[in-house]
């Protein structure tokens, strides 16, 4: 049994216009996301802004309700589960923001801030709460003594260590990382993801890593998904996605990422996808990514193809794509003829 | 000396606040060339954003202000010219694009209106015409269905189309010099490299300058012909993109190289940190101010500013590490490139 995992998840948000708040359409931010998460590991999530990162990582906290799907961590199920039910589960699941400014409350001290979850839970005597603060804060890198500062007095590095050391304040066993290091520069960005492997060794933490940089989720991540209007486009270890991608998104990310080396910039070919990400309102019928993709041919318009192993390269590797890219040794190919995995299966 | 477009010498620009003196850009030096683009690279609060202000005589003053230095656009002084040959110099020799398109364009008035607006400002040209030219620049810029477009509103763009309108609006009076700051950082990596098409595509139509200014290194390596490396309000090297890349001389340089993870990166490495948190503006020392953060750090580094030290054609550093001793330094770290031999 994987730690977590997340079957056919969906979140649509209702679009309301007129006095009367009528419900005039959706916005399918999540359709029918499925994937696990093995303990230990640390799961990438990445796609472009729009995509549904993001609202994965809350649904599956539970921070917003599901539309529809399961989603079960440890065996129980997060979305049924009664309220009692779900405080425990929520020391086990912790989250961490992007905005190191707007996720602490400025008129908290950093005792608090950090304490606040210690106090609800009721864990401790005040003391020994206070003792597990000063502790926290030292695990993140930070002093004792800056328990009885306000969020205003640090650097956006160091409140992103304070947004974690809350995270870690009731042992969890996943964390959900949402753009952690978005916000930061590099120098600091680099000092923070270190920060992060070395706690995920120490205190044997399970990661779910949402972030659009793609250089940071294949440096942290054991294995990544790509998100696309919603969808999962191709999901796998690693090492193997960033060499071997099969989905013409993936292609064409991880070829729009500029990399910092110009002798290798100078040498590298580029895929410039046309237009724009389409609206989650509206998304295209067939498959999501085909009004953009180059490989695009008329099977692509009629249902959007399903995750399925294609049998190359690592076996967790997963693709929806009518035509994805094969690899056989050093040879990558497309066939012409459509891959009978992706397609869907007539529901009765 | 190649077509020269712009020369800024000893740029100083500080902020006088109640909580001190914020000396956000601190005695920088550099050059435009026809045809050449700059990268000017640093964290946020190095100055980059606020050296590139000055040019434009943009920092609001109160509190802010060009104590020093000249920026020569030709025989012309930017700092001393008047404020109505200034208004000449934007749009007409200077352009600028801002990392925001979305605050920097009107909500409220027609991006056709706007970009013609723009036209008739600077040049002799009736409205109708003005409007017809900013139609063919959207075109221009990879605008679909431009005709229609310029019809609409801000809001009615994505990131990436507000963006080309942006530029479309910077290069509708031919400058010579485009200062783009952050051009690319609020939008997603595919339309990233269609931006960054549009804008290699203008320079080489209008052999124009550009000023581009970012903390993507990725971006730099890309498109940059040479780079400024900023640090609180200094410059602390500057060269040849290849220079900066493979035989860079600054502690802080190599700092930056080290920790960034890479995509092409086979193996997974630890990430080398610059340690410490970036500088107070307003405590900065009068040395270097990337002491506390630098491992190499001498005695006399804190209160006094190194001399520039040419280390190569096109090639300059500030640091007060002898050049042999920053080349043994420079050996023991993998994760910083040694120049081919």
């Amino acid at each position: 049994m994987s730690l977590l995992e997340v079957r056919d998840l969906k979140k649509h948000f209702p679009i309301r216009t007129g006095v009367l708040k009528r419900t005039t359409g959706h916005v399918y931010a999540v359709d029918g996301v499925s994937f696990d998460v093995e303990k230990g590991e640390t799961m990438g999530l990445v796609g472009e802004s729009g995509g549904g990162k993001s609202t994965v990582g809350r649904t599956v906290l539970r921070l917003t309700p599901a539309t529809g799907g399961n989603v079960t961590f440890e065996g129980i199920d997060v979305m049924k589960a009664s309220r009692n039910e779900m405080q425990k589960l929520r020391r086990d699941m912790q989250v961490v923001f992007q905005d190191p400014y707007a996720s602490l409350n400025p008129r908290m001290r950093v005792r608090n801030i950090v304490g606040e979850a210690l106090t609800i839970h009721d864990i401790g005597t005040k003391a020994a709460r206070k003792q597990r603060v000063a502790e926290l804060l030292e695990i993140v890198g930070l002093n004792a003594e800056h328990a009885e500062r306000y969020p205003h007095e640090f650097s956006g590095g160091q409140r992103q260590r304070i947004g974690v050391a809350r995270a870690l304040a009731l042992n969890p066993k996943l964390i959900v990382l949402d753009e952690p290091v978005s916000a930061l520069d590099v120098s600091i960005r680099a000092q923070v993801l270190n920060l992060l492997e070395d706690l995920q060794d120490e205190f044997d933490l399970t990661y779910l890593f949402v972030s659009h940089d793609l250089s940071v989720v294949k440096h942290i991540s054991d294995r990544v998904a790509v998100m696309y209007l919603g969808k999962l486009v191709e999901i796998s270890d690693s090492a193997v996605l960033y060499d071997r991608p099969q989905h013409p998104y993936t292609e064409a990310l991880l070829s729009a990422v500029p990399i910092p080396d110009p002798h290798t910039e100078r040498s590298r070919k580029r895929i410039v996808l046309e237009g724009d990400v389409p609206s989650p309102a509206n998304p295209p019928k067939g498959c999501v990514f085909h009004p953009r993709c180059p490989r695009a041919q008329e099977i692509c318009t009629t249902a959007m193809p399903t995750l399925a192993f294609t049998g190359d390269a690592g076996e967790r590797h997963e693709v929806a794509c009518y035509f994805p890219a094969r690899f056989s040794g050093d040879q990558r190919t497309v066939a012409s003829e459509p891959f009978e995995g992706s397609r869907p299966v007539a529901r009765t | 000396m190649a077509d020269r477009l712009l020369e800024v010498k000893d740029l100083s620009t500080f902020f006088f606040t109640h909580a001190g003196v914020v000396k956000a850009v601190n005695g920088v030096s550099f050059t435009l060339d026809r045809n050449e683009t700059l990268g000017i690279v640093g964290e946020s609060g190095s100055g980059k954003t606020v050296a590139a202000l000055s040019l434009m005589r943009l920092v609001p003053d109160p509190p802010g202000k060009v104590v020093e230095g000249a920026m020569m656009l030709g025989d012309r002084d930017l700092r001393t010219i008047s404020d109505d040959e200034m208004r000449g110099v934007r749009g007409n020799d200077i352009a600028m694009i801002f990392q925001d398109p979305m605050t920097s364009l009107n909500p409220v008035m027609k991006v056709g209106k706007q970009i013609a607006e723009a036209i008739t400002l600077h040049q002799d040209k009736s409205r109708g015409e003005a409007l017809r030219m900013a139609t063919a620049l959207l075109a221009r810029v990879g605008i679909p269905d431009a005709p229609q477009r310029v019809e609409c509103y801000p809001f009615e763009f994505s990131g990436g189309m507000r963006q080309r309108a942006m530029i479309a609006m910077a290069i509708s009076c031919n400058p010579d010099i485009l200062i783009a700051d952050e051009p690319t950082t609020a939008l997603d990596v595919t339309i990233q490299a269609q931006i960054i098409d549009v804008m290699r595509e203008m320079q080489a139509q209008f052999s124009s300058g550009v000023i581009l200014i970012t903390h993507d290194l990725g971006v730099i390596a890309e498109i940059a012909d040479k780079v400024m490396v900023m640090y609180g309000g200094r410059t602390v090297e500057y060269g040849s993109i290849d220079e900066i890349f493979y035989n860079s001389h600054h502690p802080y340089t190599w700092g930056m190289l080290a920790s960034l993870p890479r995509l092409d990166e086979s193996e997974k490495t630890r990430l080398t940190p610059i340690k410490g948190q970036p500088p107070d503006l307003i405590t900065l020392p009068e040395g270097c101010p990337f002491v506390g953060r630098c491992p190499y750090e001498r005695p006399k580094c804190r209160d006094n500013w190194p001399a520039l030290e040419i280390v190569g054609p096109e090639h300059g550093v500030n640091c007060w590490i002898p050049a042999d001793e920053r080349l043994a330094l420079r050996a023991g770290l993998p994760k910083v490139k040694e120049p081919a031999a």
